[in-house]
């Protein structure tokens, strides 16, 4: 056979499990919601046990070179899929709340999203990059208009759907251009072209135009970021949840894959882009989130603003600041995930908390909550006794050691900036009198989730390595061509 | 000028020219018949090209489907056309400048396409095309499509079956309320679970039942 | 190329004398009957009562799900064509994988029967 089983068993696991769950809730009507959640939980860890027992130890092709696996691949894969786990952990007893929400497809199309995700961190042919990605996308159009009596849902998925498949279009055009003006679809050849060829023509800088708009579509950074708030805000909480964490992630990493794989030749065009990219970002994050009342929206972005610093280790290149960009987002998956808990923790119907005054009093209401909210918010601002700070501190080293000033100098001031929001956060639940009668009714596995993660954020502020060291052997594998 | 080429320009400039009709048409209906004349221009393209299977796939999906689809979807959309045409001339400038971004690019692209001996150094096309004379265009699809393909082949059998969940989810409605036709359970009933003789008595004592 | 395109000239030949035809019955009806329009005739006739209102109607989505699913089971057919073409030259790994395809489609049918998508109530 001209594939080994192994290469891409987590993935065969993710689509088996897809379709055993569809058929047993579409079979079996009276199946619990929880069941099939737990059940969605249960395959997604064990594709991550998959993925690491199988853990590719040197480069692997498969299915005629149009799949790949390496180690950072495989790292990357495994963070996604716990993210995604943890966000199905928590969001049982949100999606109860609503008969609408409470559907056995949920599961089931966060496995096949995640299924996609898998597929275009592996892929290595344009073809199968595209159509991974479609999978991927085309599964979170349908969570993010999932809560489809609620006009804000809908809406978010379409404009989601209509400016997604604008930027599928941008992709595909500027990989039909590359295939034009390269004569492969298959990475290697690409790259062996690009590596052969004295001077590239223009074309080439087009493709590379087209298909980074694609990409920074997906990673929702600036200019490609209004889509955000508004999906952010109308998808339910914990697809939102999910939206920040896992497909960020494997966009940012394809992103990553692809201009180090295929435009090394064209290092300065990109670093150009990217550039003004992270900057824009940065600065959107930063000052948009000001005037944000919705807490949804002041997350989408806090999003923004977090992609703009990982951007920044793409500018400055190398092993070390790719290192960095990974250590950054795995910490922003850690923090984003922990908000998320404490949101979903106090979360009694599909709408609320919607804005910042439904959280505020929070302190006396649920003290616990109040606190993990607290830390996490500081973690993401940056500041020092929290692992938020060893994210941006890396990130800026590395952009220095490369004699990169002005990057850090716009990160260091717009993460001022963005701690104003992040501290008003705070202030609206310590010092702030309550409004809103809240129910002590909470959510135990959310809750289990917002101090878990809470605890990561201190500990792994004290040993940072225990993130480091496994993620430096993945970033040298994404830099290796 | 052979043949081929005026055909060229025919498909070519009436698709420039009914694609153009799509965005301004008032009536979307209208839209969306430009858009099937659109399509018919295109397959024709593709014919000219050699691509005589795309060229036909193109009239059976999208004309005999996806089109029906938009019109299903235009019909379906309770709006006042007015009202959408009114942002029209406010966004124009921003949109016609994103527009001619786009032009020069492709502009660049295409004045920068470098001879294709530079190319084929490389052997990086897997599988030229074969003459068309010798194997059909769906042979030599199917050729590769199956085999070698076969991971994007099941990719895309993977999308399908995303599209189908997704559709349903977000459109089907359970109506309780709604009386509808069993067939199997009219089939399988006999006259002996319904129809019951009763015994006629002599007239004057009425009909008992049971 | 160029005999490839041969084969189409029927339907070339075709085309334009349905185009002529076409044409021809517009012009005729243009040149040679009575025109005397005025806005009662122009009106959309309803059996003899001014009409309500716009005709449009804002579908069921029912109509856009049948329709979409038709799409999917139509795209799945056109895979169908050039395997059927090939089968002699892929082989029993090529069988196997149209029908694992066609599986994962079936999975999806399965679904929608079971779902009661298919079903017009």
């Amino acid at each position: 056979m001209f594939v080994s089983i192994t290469t891409i068993i987590p993935e065969i696991w993710l689509l088996v499990a897809a379709v055993a769950l569809l058929m047993l809730g579409v079979c079996y009507k009276g199946v619990n919601f929880s069941v099939m959640i737990l059940g969605a939980f249960i395959a997604l860890v064990i594709a991550v046990i998959l993925q690491i027992i199988w853990f590719p130890k040197t480069q692997e092709l498969a299915f005629h070179g149009m799949f790949i696996t390496k180690s950072g691949i495989a790292v990357t894969k495994i963070v996604c899929m716990s993210a995604a786990a943890f966000c199905l952990w928590m969001s049982g007893a949100y999606f109860r709340l609503s008969a609408t929400l409470a559907r056995f497809e949920l599961p089931v199309l966060i496995i096949l999203a995640v299924l996609g995700m898998n597929l275009m961190l592996s892929a290595n042919h344009l073809i199968s990059f595209y159509v991974s990605i479609e999978l991927q996308s085309l599964a979170l159009y349908v969570l993010a208009a999932f809560y489809r009596d609620n006009l804000r849902s809908t809406e978010a998925g379409l404009k989601y759907f209509a400016l997604g498949a604008l930027s599928s279009g941008l992709l595909l055009y500027g990989s039909s251009l590359l295939y034009g003006f390269t004569g492969s679809a298959s990475f290697t050849a690409i790259s062996q072209y690009m590596a052969m060829q004295q001077e590239l023509p223009v074309g080439v800088v087009v493709a590379l135009v087209f298909m980074l708009c694609g990409m920074v579509f997906k990673i929702s950074a600036v200019p490609f970021h209004m889509w955000t708030p508004d999906v952010y805000q109308g998808a339910p909480t914990p697809v939102t949840a999910f939206f920040t964490t896992a497909p960020k992630l494997a966009s940012l990493t394809l992103l990553l894959r692809l201009i180090i794989e295929l435009f090394p030749a064209i290092q300065e065009s990109w670093k150009q882009i990217f550039w003004i990219v992270s900057v824009g970002s940065m600065m959107v994050g930063a000052f948009a989130g000001l005037r944000q009342q919705n807490i949804k929206r002041l997350l989408a972005y806090s999003s923004i603003g977090h992609i703009g610093y990982a951007l920044i280790s793409l500018v400055v290149g190398g092993t070390g600041a790719i290192n960095s960009l990974l250590l950054y987002m795995v910490i922003y998956l850690i923090m984003s995930l922990g908000v998320f808990a404490c949101i979903l923790a106090v979360t009694i119907h599909p709408e609320r908390p919607d804005t910042l005054t439904d959280l505020s009093g929070l302190a006396k209401t649920n003290p616990l909550i109040a606190f993990c909210m607290a830390i996490l918010m500081l973690s993401m601002a940056g500041i020092p006794p929290l692992v938020g700070f060893w994210g941006k501190f890396y990130v800026f080293i590395a952009a220095v050691q490369q004699q990169y000033y002005i990057l850090p100098i716009i990160g260091v001031l717009s993460s001022v900036v963005a701690a104003f929001y992040y501290l008003k956060v705070i202030k609206v639940m310590y010092f702030d009198d309550q409004l809103i009668q809240s129910s002590l009714k909470t959510s135990s596995q959310a809750t289990l989730l917002a101090v878990i993660s809470t605890i990561t954020v201190i500990v792994l502020f004290i040993y940072p390595d225990l993130l480091i060291n496994p993620l430096q052997q993945a970033a040298a594998s994404l830099t290796l061509r | 000028m052979t043949i081929q080429e005026i055909a060229f320009y025919i498909f070519s400039s009436v698709a420039i020219i009914a694609s153009l009709m799509v965005v301004s048409a008032r009536n979307p209906v209208h839209s969306v018949l430009f858009l099937i004349v659109v399509f018919f221009n295109a397959a024709g393209l593709f014919l000219l090209a050699g691509a005589e299977f795309l060229a036909l796939i193109l009239l059976i999906v999208y004309v005999g489907a996806v089109a029906v689809l938009f019109l299903f979807v235009v019909m379906m959309m309770d709006i006042n056309f007015a009202t959408i045409r009114q942002g029209f001339v406010r966004y124009f400038p921003f949109a016609g400048l994103v527009g001619l971004i786009l032009l020069a690019e492709i502009i660049f692209a295409i004045t920068s396409i470098p001879d294709v001996g530079g190319r084929a150094t490389l052997g990086g096309v897997a599988h030229p095309i074969p003459d068309p004379q010798q194997v059909s265009n769906a042979h030599a699809l199917g050729r590769i499509l199956y085999t070698d393909y076969f991971y994007v082949f099941q990719l895309a059998g993977i999308v399908l079956l995303v599209a189908m969940i997704g559709a349903i989810v977000l459109t089907l409605r359970e109506r309780p309320g709604s009386k509808h036709q069993n067939i199997g359970r009219q089939s399988y009933r006999s006259s002996s679970d319904t129809l019951q003789l009763i015994q006629d008595k002599p007239s004057g004592q009425g009909v008992h039942n049971g | 190329m160029d005999v490839l395109l041969k084969e189409y000239l029927p339907v070339v030949v075709f085309l334009g004398v349905a185009f002529a035809i076409s044409c021809a019955a517009v012009i005729a009806s243009l040149i040679a009957a009575w025109q005397k329009p005025d806005t009662e005739k122009l009106s959309s006739y309803e059996c003899g009562f001014e009409p309500f209102d716009d005709a449009r109607r804002p579908f069921d989505v029912r109509f856009y799900l049948v329709s979409i699913l038709f799409i999917i089971f139509d795209l799945e057919v056109a895979f169908l064509f050039p395997w059927a073409i090939s089968l002699a030259d892929i082989g029993t790994f090529g069988f196997w994988s149209m029908m694992l395809f066609l599986a994962i489609l079936t999975i999806g049918f399965i679904y929608e029967w079971k779902k009661g998508a298919l079903e017009w109530e």
